[in-house]
């Protein structure tokens, strides 16, 4: 079959880049707001937590965006995958729907009542969803790396709860580490007084939390998940990404103890994109390992739509991107600094 | 009970559910682009007041919306895989164009239409206003360009057989265009904006009532009432279009609007009925012909009945599509009635001097949404047994992997969880209207930009 290529590269390729580029781009917007969200109930006192809550308000709504023009074109361009994977992973993905909800109507009831218990209950709702939902997003991932039983017609053929496995749940602990060390770096750009000097001591320990995760992650998957090394093996020069997702993370606690945070928030969102890019490394051109056999992997070229439906939306993308990065630029320019409070606040 | 059924029922719960606050902010942007264009045409604060007023309500109504919105796209791929993998070579252009250029404007302005009063200028406000207003109709052009595909087909190929078989793209603007995308697009964006226009009247009336915001409620019903008035009326026109388009293209379809049964030499109109599907018999008051007429200006042409199409091809519940079409209908001609109505009060300077008007204003507000809901249910059950017309059956559809405890689980969860949302709802919803716009004496010391030292010390 001859394909349609784009400066010498095929149309699938494209789409992955695209679909890669906007997963990287929800986990490093979504990443610190659910970040910070998981960090909530850790926050002492009642007008900081308000405080933390305004810092995400005016921008976790447009974050999310990501998250559904992610699904969108995984969908448009990948559908195999999207069915198989959905379907495969069904209880995780209804869990992170219904936690995807909860947080949504925490943070918008929380300040509507004065009364001590429904600011207690939100607040724990808004925590444990944010918290869950970076968790769960985790465990999807950790499963794509490590494999699903997709079999025949690349359907899941395994059983609903085999999601909950050791691998599996390590990334999710893993992942939601990154995002509490990023959310925190954003609560510490946002915050001032009192309330950031309990965020500085939080972002010590969330670096440490992601730092031992990371390890062990790296130690499990070299030890236990062989394949996942693969790639590197095979072109050594790729070795360059690993070795800048640690420098960019050895970077991280370095800016903050200079108290540079916005920098710290560039290296962190540095690191969240070049840890995903290792990922695109290691599984290119599969995009989901097939425990069962190699044949039935899920793989950018089997799961793709057609070529005249990934160069429509290639042009579709092409002409949106400049727009979407327009208006979210000039949202975060509009909030820019630390947070202030007024009447139309959270 | 079987998996198809409780993936059904999942699906039409839980959007069913959603599209109660969608069409919420597509009515009610319009209104506050109306609202906040009047503010910075007339520089007259008491606009202000009410845009800002309904901004608060925007927001709750919004927030509901996208939390609710995200689990369609999922639920595509959790329990529809099969139909994903069908469609999603041409859906997916759909999907993926709403994502882009109508979700991102809308919420990207969301957070400045929300939290931006006091950080921008009047105009780039409105202007952020405008962007959300124009994202959530965006967003509606794509969305039923996709449902539309799926009812008329077109531009598109088929590739592979059996269960490999799947539609691919052959040309984006045939598939964007398809037959019925243009009549529901504008039937559903009519629909959303009466909507938005009766929740306005709603507060307002309830507020005159009440004897409260007195001069700010007039203003703004009035604003409503045109809008309500003009939308009701182009919905009709909208509503014929789409109903003649059905019986080109689906005639099914429109077979089950009717309970049409037999091809004969003219097919009758029913102000409201009852259907046997046994007996083949409709009961209930009706115009002889009518049908006949307003498809083909002829009382006497032929339409083709249930009976001429196979029976695994007929729609199974046409009682109940005749009933939510039957009834849309009846609504529709009551939104006419009733703003005509008030319209030709205002004309006689009477609009705010009859009492029970009011009252029947406050409890209309439920008759558009349940409108709404009812002509989606006709038209999604009416093209039943296909989820794509003509091409893939609702039972050929599902995941395969996905078993019916899995979905009973998730079935169980929406629903306890959107009974909790939509308690909270109308909680909040209730204190906010209780609450009331701004008092007018404390917006004249809160011009805009105030110094925001002041407002953290108040915080």
């Amino acid at each position: 079959m001859i394909m349609a290529t784009l400066l010498g590269m095929d149309y699938p390729t494209w789409w992955f880049l695209v679909v890669g580029a906007l997963f990287s781009g929800y986990a490093i917007l979504d990443g610190f707001d659910l970040g910070a969200g998981a960090w909530h109930v850790f926050l002492k006192d009642e007008k900081g937590r308000r405080i933390a809550l305004n810092a995400v308000g005016p921008v976790w709504d447009g974050n999310e965006v990501w998250l559904v023009i992610g699904g969108g074109a995984m969908f448009a361009g990948f559908p195999v995958l999207y069915a198989s994977l959905f379907s495969g992973m069904y209880i995780p993905f209804m869990l992170f729907l219904a936690f995807l909800i909860f947080r949504a109507i925490s943070i918008e009831f929380r300040s509507k009542e004065e009364m001590k218990w429904w600011r207690i209950l939100w607040d724990t709702s808004y925590c444990i969803s944010s918290a869950m939902l970076a968790l769960l997003l985790g465990v999807v991932l950790g499963n794509v790396l490590n494999g699903i039983a997709i079999g025949p017609g690349y359907e899941f053929t395994g059983h609903w709860f085999e999601f909950l496995n050791p691998f599996a749940i390590l990334v999710g602990i893993t992942t939601l580490a990154l995002f509490m060390m990023h959310g925190a770096i954003y609560l510490a750009m946002k915050t001032e007084g009192k309330l950031f000097a309990e965020v500085t001591v939080l972002l010590r320990e969330a670096i440490i939390f992601f730092v031992v995760c990371y390890v062990i992650v790296t130690i499990y998957t070299l030890v236990f998940i062989p394949h996942l090394s693969d790639s590197l093996q095979k072109n050594p020069e790729l070795f360059i990404v690993p070795l800048l997702a640690f420098l960019s993370i050895a970077n991280v606690p370095r800016l903050v103890s200079k108290g540079r945070y916005l920098m710290a928030f560039i290296f962190s969102s540095l690191t969240v994109s070049l840890l995903l890019i290792l990922v695109a490394i290691e599984l290119y051109p599969v995009l989901v390992i097939s425990t069962i056999d190699q044949q039935y992997n899920i793989t950018i070229y089997n799961a793709a739509s057609s070529d005249k439906a990934l160069g429509i939306m290639l042009i579709i993308s092409a002409i949106g991107a400049p727009l979407v990065i327009t208006y979210t630029v000039f949202v975060y320019r509009t909030f820019w600094g630390k947070v202030k409070m007024d009447e139309t606040s959270y | 009970m079987d998996v198809e059924l409780l993936a059904r029922i999942q699906f039409a719960f839980t959007i069913g559910f959603h599209y109660i606050y969608p069409p919420l902010s597509i009515g009610l942007g319009l209104i506050m682009v109306v609202m906040e264009g009047s503010f910075l045409r007339t520089g007259n604060k008491i606009y202000e007041t009410m845009t800002r007023f309904w901004t608060k309500i925007f927001a709750l109504i919004f927030g509901i919306g996208v939390a609710t919105g995200i689990v369609m796209e999922f639920e595509f791929g959790t329990n529809w895989a099969t139909y994903s993998k069908y469609v999603g070579d041409v859906f997916g252009s759909a999907l993926a164009a709403e994502g882009i250029f109508a979700f991102a404007l809308e919420s990207g302005f969301l957070g400045v239409l929300l939290f931006g009063w006091n950080r921008v200028t009047p105009k780039v406000h409105f202007i952020a206003t405008l962007g959300v207003w124009l994202g959530s109709m965006f967003s509606a052009i794509w969305i039923v360009v996709a449902n539309s595909w799926q009812q008329t087909p077109s531009g598109y190929h088929i590739v592979g057989e059996g269960s490999n078989a799947r539609a691919e793209i052959t040309d984006f603007w045939a598939m964007v265009f398809n037959p019925s995308s243009v009549d529901r697009i504008l039937h559903v964006w009519i629909g959303a904006l009466i909507a938005g226009a009766f929740l306005v009247m709603s507060v307002h009336a309830f507020y005159i009532l009440k004897d409260r915001y007195v001069e700010l409620s007039e203003k703004a019903f009035k604003i409503a009432l045109v809008a309500g008035a003009v939308f009701s009326i182009s919905q009709l026109i909208t509503g014929h279009m789409s109903s003649n388009g059905v019986s080109e293209n689906q005639p099914a379809k429109l077979a089950a609007f009717e309970g049409h049964f037999n091809t004969q030499q003219s097919a009758d109109m029913y102000i409201f009925g009852w259907v046997d599907k046994e007996k083949q018999a409709v009961y209930g008051p009706k115009i002889p012909g009518g049908l006949s007429y307003l498809v083909h200006w002829d009382f006497d042409e032929p339409i083709t009945g249930l009976n001429d199409f196979p029976k695994d091809e007929q729609p199974s519940a046409v009682n109940a599509v005749f009933q939510f079409y039957h009834l849309m209908i009846a609504l529709g001609l009551f939104f006419i009635a009733l703003t005509l109505f008030a319209s030709f009060l205002w004309w006689r300077g009477k609009l705010f001097s009859f009492r029970w008007l009011m009252w029947i204003f406050v409890f209309s507000v439920i008759l558009p949404q349940l409108a709404n809901e009812f002509g989606w249910f006709a038209a999604e059950m009416g093209r039943q047994p296909w989820v794509v017309y003509g091409l893939l059956r609702t039972s050929d559809a599902l995941s395969a992997n996905v078993n019916a405890k899995q979905v009973l689980f998730s079935l169980i969860m929406f629903t306890l969880i959107y009974i909790l949302l939509f308690l909270l709802f109308i909680y909040l919803l209730d204190r906010k209207i209780k609450a009331g716009p701004y008092d007018e004496s404390k917006m004249e010391d809160r011009p805009f930009q105030r110094s925001i030292v002041q407002t953290q010390k108040e915080i």
